[in-house]
């Protein structure tokens, strides 16, 4: 679809609700979905004169580790800022947020594509968030309402690099993104309940080619050292393939635009997922001044280096590492290891399931076996537990192994004593064989399986003569 | 015995309760009968508590009479947010509200026994100097009722003055405790930012704001700042440091003390009465054994530049939740004051102008730090005078804000700095008026100056002389 003199230039800016018990500035409960409006508030959240804000300890090193994930850097003096504008869903008229001096900056993520490439993170930072606006129909009135139960809860924005190129990475990127939260325990990041917010930022440039009038396009693009002059912002999409989506279609009206010489507009535009169109909502001029200033009720924080390095060691094996271990550890192929540790969760069940052999079955079970177990689902990973899991393997397949030669005997015998069934069967009934095997199976007491006895049934049979 | 009551210190009024010389019925009762009389001439108050609640107040004792303030009458300034007790710092933004909560200082006050008995007028949102600048009551200089009270602390002092509390909380921005404390004869004490919490003030501009007592003489202070001071887990700039019993340190007497004196403090312009008290005060301590040193503060001259683009600035952004949209009153109802410093604040923080006002500001508060810094290295504390005047009349300042402006010259620094200052009566001019000075000290010392503010109350009446109403 891209034209293959334009590139898109695409960043992303991405929200994620903490999960932390209690809300960024104030003691209320940050679980706020669900619950009825109005309930989880107190002075502090819902910016009531005198009130005050008290950081959350546990959010912002929550955070930190985000960064650290993210191989940022965590500058040792940090603060937080005021953003002011005004919106009826921000009580106190500012957010609390952090402007010039984030937790952690310069960061990068691998992702894997066609190829593996490293995106760059701008910056994580924390903030606080809003309010939520309803609009609604009360005593026959058309009406917005306001619930406060979000208000406050602990917000952390991550921020790339405009080394996004397509949209396909684009979502790569942030399924990357939400598995390391999900590693960390940090956030549902549950999309549907909005705890995931994405934020594309798009725009697109033409590739420098041997084209003789380059110099005139490339001053019709008004391009900024590398990047061009103006970039799009698409607000508050609630999944990876709205992102993926939203992005297609801007990078598909940039290009129309300038394929009629004219330079697409600066501006933030909102994603209608029911028409899968973008629409204008705010443009250049009509941006807001934040005024930042720092935040005079919450001094700076000053770590030390032992406190961020005790921080880091509390992080959890990442996807990265653990699908190299997995490879490593257990003779797993990469696609089974990426398989087994998308979630967290699965990884930790394969690993519970081979703690429960034994070294006896070490020698008749492999990892691999087991590997294969959980990817091909033949078991209800949420009801089986890992020990049952491995004792249903066990039971399967020693049959295979111990009874060879005890099987061949019983089905010789039993072919022998129902020479009509063997009849009908080569005479083409399928139902035939069905009750030979059954027959096998009461024989061996449920010792071998079905499939294994159907086999060997067909083999015998075919060099019967009866 | 029982018409003095109203003139003994807090200590004094616990004793004779506990030793039942008077109950404590008797205590609140002088105390509002004084309200009932001087309130109409005097205007300290926005709201008066009803009979009812002041007796479920002292019924709500119980038997818990021996607390530091069992029995003891105070009022607040409108500023602090008092659950069911409307609440107004003093704008019509905020006309009849009903905080929700008790802001810290008052919930330590009332877990003391302490009797509230109203809240006392003041400029709307701190911002002001007279409590000119106020949607209700303006309250009168009791000693000159032509005269302003100060501000924006006005009605507490001069409730004080006119003997309607014994003591009340105001709120010190850029010198609105020590001002009207100054203008009406009384004891008020700036404190070091962090030492008492915030929770609860509703916020001028936050990080100049202090919450301090105002009382009749520096004894009470005391009392009451041990009691107020100290680490808040509602308020993430208090300080951890220890809170000494400030009472029981403040005989220990001056001498061998080095006082600084600022020369920048004694400028052109300044009232030559005022200049002179605050130089006899100044003899009464080398008196009491204090040694007197010559320093210098040299960026007095930025501070008012530096306060009326910080304190603005912040207030902007504080003000910014009075959007109309709740509290029932629209954003129309803020003063022509409020308007302008909201104004330039917005100004100083925008895109373009930031570097050349907001962080402009920001510098020269560091040079303002360092040279008390460095004054400190020299001496235990500094003194000079709290206004360049005494009171002016009603109406005088308020015409000419630049004027207003410079009326706070003395008091504006030390909240940047952040440090305490205590201003305290040391004469009258010869119209009859008071002259006031402070006293002050290095962070969170505010040990020294309250130990140097109870010796010369010691050896000096003024803190005694009280208006005829």
């Amino acid at each position: 679809m891209v034209d293959d003199k334009y590139e898109p230039i695409i960043g992303l800016e991405i929200h994620v609700e903490l999960k932390t018990k209690s809300k960024m500035f104030c003691g209320c409960a940050a679980s706020w979905f669900g619950k009825e409006p109005n309930t989880l508030c107190c002075p502090v959240c819902l910016g009531l004169p005198g009130a005050l804000p008290v950081p959350n300890k546990k959010a912002i090193e929550w955070c930190v580790m985000l960064g650290l994930a993210l191989n940022c850097e965590i500058p040792l003096f940090s603060k937080f800022d005021r953003k002011n504008y005004f919106y009826p869903d921000l009580p106190k008229g500012y957010q609390i947020s952090q402007y010039d001096k984030p937790f952690a900056i310069n960061g990068s993520l691998k992702i894997k594509n066609i190829e593996e490439k490293i995106i760059r993170i701008r910056r994580v930072h924390m903030e606080e968030d809003t309010g939520k606006l309803l609009h609604a129909k009360v005593d026959g009135e058309n009406c917005t309402l306001i619930d406060f139960n979000r208000s406050g809860v602990p917000l952390v924005e991550i921020v790339t690099e405009p080394d996004i190129r397509s949209s396909e990475e684009a979502r790569n990127f942030l399924k990357k993104l939400h598995q390391i939260i999900r590693y960390l325990g940090i956030s549902g990041a549950d999309m549907e309940k909005g705890s995931m917010r994405l934020e594309p930022n798009i725009s697109v440039r033409q590739l420098k080619t041997q084209n003789s009038n380059i110099k005139a396009i490339s001053k019709s693009l008004n391009l900024v050292g590398d990047y061009p002059k103006y970039k799009v912002e698409v607000k508050n999409i609630n999944s990876f393939n709205f992102a993926k989506k939203a992005i297609d279609y801007e990078i598909k009206r940039h290009l129309e635009l300038l394929s009629n010489g004219e330079t697409p507009a600066q501006e933030t535009r909102g994603w209608d997922e029911k028409k899968g169109i973008t629409y204008s909502q705010r443009s250049k001029e009509e941006a807001h001044d934040y005024r930042y200033f720092p935040e005079p009720d919450i001094p700076p924080i000053n770590w030390t280096e032992s406190q961020i390095s005790n921080l880091k060691s509390q992080i959890t094996e990442l996807p990265d590492d653990k699908v190299d271990r997995f490879i490593k550890s257990y003779r797993l192929s990469e696609y089974d290891g990426t398989i087994l540790t998308d979630s967290v969760e699965t990884a930790n069940y394969f690993e519970k399931a081979i703690e429960q052999l034994s070294n006896e079955k070490k020698n008749q079970l492999t990892p691999k076996t087991i590997a294969n177990w959980i990817i091909n689902k033949k078991v209800d990973t949420s009801k089986t537990s890992p020990e049952k899991l491995v004792q249903l393997i066990m039971q399967r397949t020693q049959v295979v192994q111990i009874d060879e030669k005890e099987l061949e005997e019983i089905i010789k015998k039993i072919l022998a004593a129902n020479p009509k069934a063997v009849a009908d069967y080569k005479s083409g009934k399928e139902q035939a064989l069905l009750f030979l095997v059954g027959q096998v199976m009461r024989e061996t007491k449920g010792k071998a399986n079905a499939e294994q006895i159907k086999q060997k049934l067909i083999d015998l049979v075919s060099i019967s003569r009866v | 015995m029982k018409s003095d009551i109203v003139e003994l210190t807090i200590k004094k009024l616990r004793d004779g309760i506990s030793q039942k010389q008077f109950s404590i019925q008797e205590v609140v009762e002088a105390y509002i009968t004084n309200i009932n009389k001087y309130e109409s001439k005097i205007n300290a108050f926005n709201t008066v508590q009803n009979d009812e609640e002041i007796q479920i107040l002292i019924r709500a004792l119980g038997n818990n009479t021996e607390k530091s303030l069992s029995g003891i009458p105070f009022s607040l300034k409108d500023a602090y947010v008092t659950k069911g007790v409307t609440t107004t710092a003093g704008s019509k933004v905020l006309d009849g509200y009903q905080p929700q909560y008790n802001a810290t200082a008052y919930q330590k006050i009332l877990n003391q026994g302490g009797i509230l008995l109203g809240k006392n007028s003041q400029d709307a949102w701190g911002h002001g100097s007279t409590s000119e600048n106020t949607d209700f009551k303006i309250p009168k200089n009791p000693w000159d009722k032509e005269r302003v009270a100060g501000g924006s602390s006005g009605g507490s002092a001069a409730a004080i003055s006119a003997r309607m509390v014994p003591f009340a909380i105001g709120e010190d921005t850029g010198g609105s405790i020590r001002n009207p404390a100054s203008f009406c004869g009384i004891t008020g004490l700036k404190v070091t930012y962090g030492r008492v919490s915030r929770y609860g003030a509703i916020a001028y501009a936050s990080s100049l704001d202090t919450v301090g007592p105002m009382a009749k003489n520096v004894e009470d202070a005391a009392l009451v700042l041990t009691i107020i001071a100290g680490k808040d887990p509602y308020d993430a700039t208090t300080s951890p440091l220890p809170v000494p019993n400030y009472f029981n340190e403040l005989k220990r007497g001056i001498r061998g003390k080095r006082i600084g004196i600022p020369k920048e403090f004694f400028q052109e312009g300044t009232d030559k009465e005022v200049i002179q008290k605050v130089k006899e005060a100044l003899y009464k301590f080398e008196e009491l054994g204090a040694e007197l040193i010559e320093v210098s503060i040299p960026s007095i001259d930025i501070g008012v530049a530096a306060y009326y683009l910080l304190a603005p600035s912040e207030t902007s952004s504080n003000l910014a939740r009075y959007d109309g949209i709740r509290y029932g009153h629209t954003r129309n109802n803020f003063t022509v004051e409020t308007m302008r410093r909201i104004m330039i604040g917005t100004y100083a923080l925008s895109a373009g102008y930031y570097d050349a006002y907001y962080k402009k500001s920001l510098k020269a508060r560091t040079i303002i730090i360092k040279d008390y810094k460095k004054a400190f290295e020299k001496c235990d504390m500094l003194i000079g005078p709290v206004n360049p005047t005494p009171a002016p009349k009603l109406g005088e300042l308020t015409s000419d804000p630049v004027q207003l402006m410079l009326s706070d010259v003395y008091t504006l620094t030390q909240n940047i700095a952040g440090i305490p200052s205590l201003a305290l009566p040391c004469g009258f001019s010869s119209t009859g008026l008071p002259i006031g000075m402070q006293i002050m000290g290095n962070m969170f010392d505010e040990t020294t100056i309250l130990q140097t503010g109870y010796a010369y109350q010691q050896a000096t009446d003024w803190h005694k002389m009280k208006p005829k109403l």
